[in-house]
């Protein structure tokens, strides 16, 4: 190749990186593409993983656990995720984190496994405030950290990750349900599942007092148990991007005929307690 | 506390609004004070613009909702700013060629951006902005979301020098403004398609502003409760008007006729999504196909019927 032509591509490619450049800059203040905004929310995470899980290593993908949530988020205050844990392996896990990198609050939520609870599917719906990496870690009793990750495209539109209804949200806060939902026929196993609907508007203090001016403090389920009888299923240490009005759906195994108790706390103190017998016929 | 939830502010990046300017491609609507901005009169004294059933974007400047003028003999009330400050600024422009007196009352049916984007544009008209009383606390919740989320549909040329404006005046349950000899009367309602919705009602034509509480063509958009919109539905029928100017689809519409099409669509969804709560259905499967026999009833529907089935299933499980 002749140098002057050498130089001429040198000179067109540099210009194709400076145009890619200031197209970079004008997306970043626009529409970011969604590979800019995956390397955006990664680059969150790498200086944040280190807080939330210590520097031992994170294997990725290794089918021990996954998260699915849609692809694009239709309502950015409620986006339906999906964890499961191979059940083949759910004996050896003892606690998942549930990471929404660009969110104010990261951790949306870390659930501790109860022994022998055999949960393998736990359901939840969370606030997404962009574009984000949605991650599971979890981990099992010999310290190993195994993730799963899905990438949610925030809503646009008018929806927004907060309250929709602020009056009904006070009104019947605390207000608890349990569904039981019985294990398929076909299924050997004893698992059941469980649906528990709290209310509670999750709010997440990032707003001012519209009258006062003041910040509004945080008010969330910051933590909750959910047990039968004696027996710990699961329990999560919650924050804001927990969805108002906190739900989870979850598969275990049946011990005995003891009754299913629930007891949450908020941020404010409160305790809500309540306890339903095991329906083992379900819906 | 072992929980640690590293907060950061949700407003990154809002600094950076309006650095960079996007080239506009696609065709402009109309520009900043566009003579061909189509403020009709729909009955003596009472102005309609008709906004476009699609999502908000910058070739149509955010000007997807309705919005409206009425004139008394001292002063107009306007009903929404538009989506955009260029959008609003064509608006004021022809205001200003219909009517010569002051606007001294800018209305904001509710929170949501395509009519309330344009608030700042009538600073200098000085209107007191009015709104209901849960207005203040959903734009403080929303506002700096709003601005951040939209530069990615608007771009950040159309963005520029958008600001939450808040109300002025509140709407605590109603209140009647004198526009001299001609009142309007503005009324709050509980949760329905947002929590702070507005609607406005000129007795001497006739003419209902509805908001948002009615769409036409458009798909309804549930931002704040189903069963309350349900529950409200017979009382906002009972509305003495003649026609009705619906937050978006033709202006004006039959009064109450226009509130078939919505009614329909609600029940069908509803319908829809309390079998799949009884069949223990969840959320993230059954908002696939709930609601789906209304699909060619609507524009938009793609867009918004999931969400509006997200939103609605985490009500109905409750009841």
């Amino acid at each position: 190749m002749k140098p002057n032509i050498l130089r001429r591509l040198r000179r067109s490619v540099a210009t194709l990186l400076v145009v890619a450049a200031a197209g970079g800059t004008l997306l970043g203040a626009g529409p970011a593409s969604a590979q800019q905004s995956m390397a955006g929310s990664e680059k969150i995470w790498t200086a944040l993983k280190g807080d939330v899980l210590g520097d031992r290593p994170i294997l990725l993908d290794t089918g021990l656990i996954r998260i699915e949530a849609p692809k694009r988020a239709q309502d950015a205050a409620l986006v339906p995720v999906d964890i499961y844990i191979d059940p083949a392996k759910a004996a050896g896990v003892k606690k998942v984190t549930m990471v929404i990198d660009v969110n104010p609050a990261p951790v949306a939520a870390t659930f501790e496994l109860g022994k022998e609870a055999g949960v393998t599917h736990l359901s939840t719906r969370v606030r997404v405030n962009d574009y984000s990496w949605l991650r599971a870690i979890a981990e099992t009793e010999s310290g190993e950290l195994h993730m799963s990750q899905t990438f949610v495209k925030a809503s646009g539109g008018c929806s927004a990750p907060a309250v929709k209804n602020s009056k009904e949200a006070l009104a019947s806060m605390g207000q608890m349900k349990l569904r039981q939902f019985a294990p398929p026929k076909e299924s050997m196993t004893k698992a059941q599942e469980l649906q528990l609907m709290i209310r509670h508007p999750n709010n997440s203090g990032l707003q001012r007092d519209p009258l006062t001016q003041y910040f509004i403090p945080a008010h969330f389920v910051q933590n909750l148990s959910i047990s039968q009888g004696d027996r710990l299923i699961l329990s999560m240490e919650g924050g804001i991007s927990i969805s108002e009005d906190p739900n989870f759906r979850f598969d275990f195994d049946v011990h005995g005929n003891d009754d299913i108790r629930v007891e949450a706390t908020d941020t404010d103190g409160k305790v809500f307690t309540d306890k339903w017998p095991l329906d083992p016929t379900g819906l | 506390m072992p929980f640690d939830p590293v907060r950061r502010g949700m407003m990154k990046g809002i600094a950076s609004l309006g650095l960079a300017a996007l080239p506009c491609l696609a065709s402009r609507a109309f520009a900043a004070g566009d003579a061909g901005f189509a403020l009709r009169e729909i009955a003596d004294g009472v102005f309609a613009f008709q906004g476009v059933n699609e999502l908000m974007h910058s070739g149509n400047e955010g000007a997807i909702c309705n919005l409206g003028v009425v004139v008394g003999a001292d002063a107009a009330a306007v009903i929404d700013s538009g989506g955009s400050l260029v959008e609003a600024q064509s608006f004021i422009a022809a205001i200003a060629r219909a009517t010569r007196k002051p606007v001294r009352y800018l209305i904001n049916t509710h929170v949501h951006p395509d009519h309330i984007f344009g608030n700042a544009a009538f600073r200098p008209l000085g209107p007191e902005i009015v709104g209901h009383r849960n207005l203040p606390a959903a734009l403080e919740a929303r506002g700096a979301f709003y601005l951040h989320n939209y530069r990615e549909q608007l771009g950040g040329k159309l963005m520029e020098g958008i600001e939450i404006v808040p109300p002025t005046l509140l709407v605590d349950d109603a209140l009647r403004l004198d526009l001299g000899g001609r009142v309007i009367e503005l009324r709050a309602w509980e949760a329905a398609h947002t929590d702070n919705d507005l609607t406005v009602l000129d007795a001497t034509s006739g003419t209902l502003f509805a908001g948002d509480l009615v769409f036409l063509g458009h798909l309804p958009t549930i931002d704040g409760s189903l069963l309350g919109w349900l529950r409200q539905m017979d009382a906002l029928a009972g509305i003495d008007a003649a026609h009705v100017v619906p937050g978006h689809g033709p202006t004006p519409s039959a009064w109450p006729g226009a509130l078939d099409d919505e009614r329909r669509y609600f029940d069908a969804l509803a319908a829809d999504l309390r079998q799949a709560i009884k069949e223990g259905t969840p959320l993230a499967q059954a908002v696939k196909t709930a609601g789906r026999s209304e699909a060619s009833n609507w524009a938009l529907f793609d867009d918004y019927n999931e969400r509006n089935a997200t939103a609605a299933y985490a009500e109905l499980e409750w009841e």
